[in-house]
């Protein structure tokens, strides 16, 4: 199956667990379908759930959990 | 005129909008102003406008602008003898101030004891009472169960809120409409405010439906305290204020001396320094006002009151913080006209208010007669996403209401800020609104307003784009 990148829609902090004391959304190795959330973007003190746009095996992230990520940036990696 | 006030260097700890106003009283005192910047913000406005400028550390608050000892090492390195905390942050934090006048500084606000007082709303509740300040029926301290909560709640009739004592913000509210509801929920809501404040206490209070926001500004010197009369905020979204004016025109002259008579005697019962807001709620129905709360610190909307009152109560909060007594009497306050505010926020009024932050570009800011623009921006500025979404406020002066109304429509015609959706398209869709105009609204009216009018704000988006 061809290569899917999920993108952030917006500029922020990316977060792959709701909660700092819960388990990621998902990890390398998971599928995914289409709507299935993979992590959080926290913008001007709001977060926005990370939707996927399309489906496949979690193969990578290329933004570490709590790092800045800009509009349009890669935050899951699907194969 | 020639004043010695005891300082002569300030320390900013805060960003944004704020800081640049703060920067803009400390000039007109002539102090020296060090802004404690992360270092997301060390190419903001403010650092363009201060002498020094301090990184404290990475984006998040929680590494920069809320890191007590980064901040108090800033002040002490630059050689501040004073701190002005803005609002948010650390503001409302009593243990900061009180660590700010150990490190031998100034303080710009009240004394840390004052803001434990206030900042617990059980205990501030209490202090009200005690000065004779009218507060929503409903328990006069924590209830310790479901069965006193119940019993509470019959005797003052439902629907009631259920709070926690150390919430804020609207934070940690639950409505229960009956005897059932109030059983379930107030578990719920004592198990979720120790999960979020550490503190599981909460208390029960009437819920006044369809009231109206009104609070009343203060500064005292901790020994004599001036009101600066009133202002209305009834237009929120979310429990936050998006539209302010000053005076109410709600109310009239009695209700408004019988409003600041009892602001004023609460700030006089705790010995209050600095500039300070006491927060009500109005029953229209009745014409009866409660005390919400007590803010210890300036807020976002103190420029209506500028505007009125022809004063600048940044710089005023800075010189009774530094040890100056008040500089006039109660009767020598005094307002003409009325002034209006709307707060910018770099979100998109019609995709449900999401905040997008992008980078500034053809910046147009109005111009003219009784029109004030406090803002953070500059052709070519990328919002950091890390922070609250406030960009500036726009603020207008004139003679009456209608005659600020027309005048806010025309600066919000020559307001241009291109590069990210802002909240400006929601107020050029308010000034036109028969409820606004009429100020037939109340706190829970601009909600009801958006759920009928998003296409309407979907369309100003387009036509504007």
């Amino acid at each position: 199956m061809a290569r899917h990148d999920i993108r952030s829609p917006i500029p922020g902090t990316f977060f792959r667990r709701p909660a700092s004391d819960e388990p990621p959304f998902v990890t390398v190795g998971d599928v995914v379908a289409k709507g299935d959330v993979v992590g959080l973007v926290e913008v001007m003190k709001t977060f926005h759930q990370i939707e996927a746009d399309g489906g496949g095996t979690v193969t990578g992230f290329p933004v570490e959990d709590g790092e800045p990520v800009t509009a349009g940036a890669t935050i899951v990696e699907l194969d | 005129m020639a004043r010695a006030l005891p300082i002569r260097k300030m320390l900013i700890a805060n960003r944004g909008e704020i800081a640049c106003r703060v920067i803009r009283a400390a000039r007109e005192l002539e102090l020296e102003v060090v802004l404690a910047a992360s270092e997301a913000d060390t190419g903001s406005l403010a650092a363009r406008m201060a002498d020094e400028v301090k990184v404290i550390g990475p984006p998040p608050a929680a590494r920069s602008y809320l890191d007590v000892d980064a901040i108090l090492r800033a002040a002490r390195e630059s050689g501040a003898d004073a701190i002005h905390p803005g609002y948010g942050f650390l503001a409302e934090n009593a243990r900061f101030a009180d660590m700010v006048e150990q490190a031998g500084l100034v303080f710009v606000g009240p004394a840390g004891d004052t803001i434990s007082l206030m900042g617990d709303k059980a205990a501030a509740r209490a202090q009200a009472s005690l000065a004779g300040v009218p507060t929503v029926p409903g328990s006069d301290g924590v209830v310790s169960d479901i069965d006193e909560a119940a019993a509470m709640a019959e005797r003052i009739g439902f629907p009631v809120m259920i709070k926690a004592s150390a919430g804020g913000g609207g934070r940690g509210i639950r409505v229960a409409r009956n005897p059932e509801e109030l059983r379930r929920l107030v578990p719920q809501a004592s198990t979720e405010a120790g999960a979020a404040f550490g503190d599981r206490d909460i208390y029960v209070e009437k819920l006044i439906e369809n009231a109206r926001h009104i609070e009343v500004q203060l500064l005292g010197d901790g020994r004599d305290v001036v009101h600066f009369f009133d202002r209305e905020c009834s237009l929120q979204r979310r429990r936050q204020k998006v539209w302010e004016e000053a005076p109410s025109a709600a109310i009239d002259d009695t209700q408004r001396r019988s409003l600041c008579a009892a602001a004023t005697s609460l700030a006089r019962s705790v010995n209050y320094r600095g500039a300070g807001t006491v927060e009500f709620l109005l029953d229209d129905k009745t014409g009866n006002f409660y005390f919400i709360e007590m803010n210890t610190r300036i807020q976002v909307e103190h420029p209506v009151t500028e505007m009125i009152c022809g004063t600048d109560l940044v710089a005023g909060m800075i010189r009774v913080s530094a040890g100056e007594p008040l500089w006039m009497i109660q009767d020598e306050v005094t307002r003409a006209g009325h002034a209006i505010e709307v707060r910018l926020n770099a979100e998109d009024p019609s995709s449900n208010f999401m905040p997008f932050p992008g980078t500034v570009n053809g910046l147009r800011i109005p111009d003219g007669d009784g029109v004030r623009f406090d803002h953070m921006l500059y052709d070519g500025y990328a919002i950091p996403p890390f922070y609250d979404s406030l960009l500036g406020k726009l603020i207008v002066w004139a003679p009456d209401r209608g005659k600020a109304i027309t005048r806010l429509r025309l600066a919000l015609e020559g307001l241009e800020i291109t590069g990210l959706p802002t909240t400006a398209p929601l107020y050029s869709a308010l000034v036109d609104s028969a409820d606004v105009q009429a100020n037939a609204v109340h706190t829970g009216w601009l909600e009801a307003w958006l759920e009928h009018n998003r296409d309407r704000l979907a369309q100003q988006r387009e036509a504007t784009a």
